[in-house]
């Protein structure tokens, strides 16, 4: 891959993964603003919909995160490092 | 329980702990003085600072007293709505990580105003950058000072003025003299001791739940009714919690004190794995202050937390002394003041940055000024923004400050975020396109919550406000995008088009 395919591949990752967490976040403060009561609702004893959809988001954040260092540590690190070395070779 | 507290009287723990923390960061800062030599040690550690590393002072940095005691507060008076802020101050880290962190690392020296202004014509763009850099600073600092003045006056007993003056005092010899090594090793410590008081604390509540939180919650809402689990009193108007989440989200990626840290460490991978234990920790933190806020509501009670005052502050430090007794009063309230400290420093070094690296090397000396210059302005602004930080905390004694953070948040989103995020994607972008984004972006966000109800009716008492929303980057954000990009379509500037290939490799490649 040249320099131009490897942002490219850089920039769709770096875009899908945020779209990713804006509309999961957005959704979840959307579901808030427009509709409390639902979010209001138990799912269990002591846990409503709202608190656990909460935690859902900062998993997200931290799965996001993992899943983007992971795949630039051991992919776009390597396509750097080829062209870094001078090679645009495929 | 509200007449039982030892918060407000001089608390010896308290004193002993904060004490042993000022001797500790000050050995560190004597130490890194020594290592302190060139504009490079001075605001960038000279770049040997590990990815973990600056994950715990990027966390450091942003863990600051309001989302500490503030979300604790918050989550112990009205439940479920401190949840809302945790989430949008966390969701900022990822979008910061995805599009900004690695370029920003690469393309820089200092500041992200480096980046803003690279392949553009540095004056214009260096004055807006800074100028809009230092408007986040200068109201995120009076938020912070307010807010050290009145904790240390609740905590310890010592006057609203002495506080302020230690705080300034401290913080200046920090920056001063050790420069960002000093102030990374003071966030570390910070981070660390804040994680680990704030984990200790949440333990010993979970210990009476059976280690179980939804036992916790099923308590408060047996106290309490339903509601507290449910969006309660914050979310007045939808379009407001929508607006809310868009100055949290992206006012992250605008913070200057934030984004001065990718520069401490080698290179972009160390940047990248910052910022992912810089998520972790945060949202491990706010984890932790959600149960804090119950464990308050719960044990101490919503009554006795506002009787001790009104904002609800102190449901933390009286959570503490329910739980241990004034001894872990006394290391909790040792936290609180450690970590405002911390803050401050990364605010101060940031505007040191921005007047010295931006406004005196680049703009007066157009980028020709030799590096013993270069160091001497460094550490005389440092002294400028350290006086000023303890004028503006003196200045505003007594007034409503708690909007401030959120405003600094729309500033950064609707100022520097965008042409950030322009400079570093849109070949297109021109002089013309990025100053007029910071600009707009800025004056429409400051403008805008003048004519919100946060002003008008909670600040000056005026019986209306002009402008509905609490917090207006729903529309400064994307005003600012649009007017740059119209800027920038109406001029074209063809030497900074030509100037993008080059940059986009040194974005991708690191170094030429």
């Amino acid at each position: 891959m040249n320099l131009t395919q490897v942002t490219r591949r850089r920039w769709r990752v770096a875009l899908l993964l945020s779209s990713v967490v804006i509309v999961v976040y957005f959704s979840f403060i959307l579901f808030i603003a427009f509709d409390p009561a639902t979010i209001g609702r138990h799912v269990a004893p002591g846990l409503s919909l709202g608190i656990l959809l909460g935690a859902l988001v900062i998993l997200v954040a931290w799965l996001t995160t993992w899943v983007y260092v992971r795949w630039a540590n051991r992919h776009f690190d390597r396509h750097v490092q080829r062209l870094r070395a001078g090679g645009s070779r495929p | 329980m509200s007449g039982a507290t030892a918060i407000g009287q001089p608390n010896a723990t308290a004193i002993v702990f904060f004490l042993l923390f000022v001797a500790l960061t000050l050995v560190i800062t004597w130490w890194a003085a020594r290592h302190t030599h060139t504009t490079e040690d001075f605001f960038a550690a000279g770049r040997r600072i590990s990815g973990r590393q600056n994950g715990f002072a990027l966390a450091g940095d942003y863990m600051s007293a309001a989302s500490f005691l503030g979300i604790a507060g918050l989550v112990a008076s009205s439940g479920f709505d401190g949840l809302i802020y945790s989430t949008g101050w966390l969701v900022g880290w990822p979008v910061l990580l995805f599009l900004i962190a690695e370029p920003l690392r690469n393309l820089g020296r200092f500041t992200a105003t480096d980046v803003v202004s690279f392949r553009l014509r540095q004056r214009p763009v260096r004055i807006a950058a800074a100028f809009g850099s230092l408007a986040v600073i200068a109201l995120y600092l009076i938020a912070q000072m307010v807010g050290a003045g009145n904790l240390i006056r609740l905590m310890f007993g010592v006057s609203y003025e002495t506080a302020v003056l230690i705080v300034g005092a401290v913080m200046l010899a920090y920056v001063l003299f050790g420069g960002m090594i000093a102030t990374t090793w003071v966030q570390i410590v910070k981070a660390a001791l804040l994680l680990g008081g704030a984990a200790l604390l949440a333990l010993l509540v979970l210990l009476k739940f059976g280690l179980n939180p939804l036992r916790l919650f099923a308590a408060a809402a047996a106290q309490y009714g339903d509601g507290v689990l449910a969006p309660g009193r914050l979310i007045s108007n939808p379009w407001d919690a929508f607006s809310l989440g868009v100055a949290l989200m992206f006012g992250t990626a605008g913070l200057p004190h934030i984004l001065m840290r990718f520069y401490t460490v080698p290179d972009a991978r160390a940047a990248r794995e910052s910022v992912f234990w810089a998520t972790g920790l945060i949202g491990f933190f706010y984890l932790l202050t959600f149960v804090l806020g119950f464990g308050a509501m719960v044990l101490v009670g919503r009554d006795a937390i506002l009787a001790v005052d009104r904002g609800g502050n102190m449901a933390a430090p009286l959570l503490a002394e329910v739980l241990g007794g004034t001894g872990l009063l006394g290391l909790i309230a040792a936290v609180a003041f450690a970590t405002i400290l911390a803050v401050v420093a990364g605010l101060t070094l940031s505007g040191a940055a921005a007047l010295s690296h931006d406004l005196w090397v680049h703009v007066v000396r157009r980028g020709d000024a030799s590096r013993s210059e270069q160091l001497l302005v460094a550490r005389a602004a440092t002294v400028l923004l350290g006086a000023v930080a303890i004028t503006l905390g003196l200045i505003f004694k007594g007034q409503n400050v708690a909007f401030m953070v959120g405003l600094a948040f729309a500033l950064a989103a609707s100022g520097m975020f965008p042409a950030l995020v322009l400079a570093i994607f849109w070949r297109g972008l021109t002089t013309a396109g990025a100053v007029a984004a910071i600009v707009c972006g800025t004056a429409a966000a400051g403008i805008l919550i003048w004519g919100s109800p946060t002003i008008q009716i909670d600040v000056l008492g005026a019986p209306g406000a002009w402008f509905p929303l609490r917090n207006p980057a729903l529309l400064s954000m994307p005003l600012a995008f649009a007017v740059a990009i119209v800027v920038s379509l109406l001029r074209p500037e063809p030497a900074a088009r030509a100037g993008f290939e080059a940059k986009l490799r040194r974005m991708i490649l690191g170094s030429d």
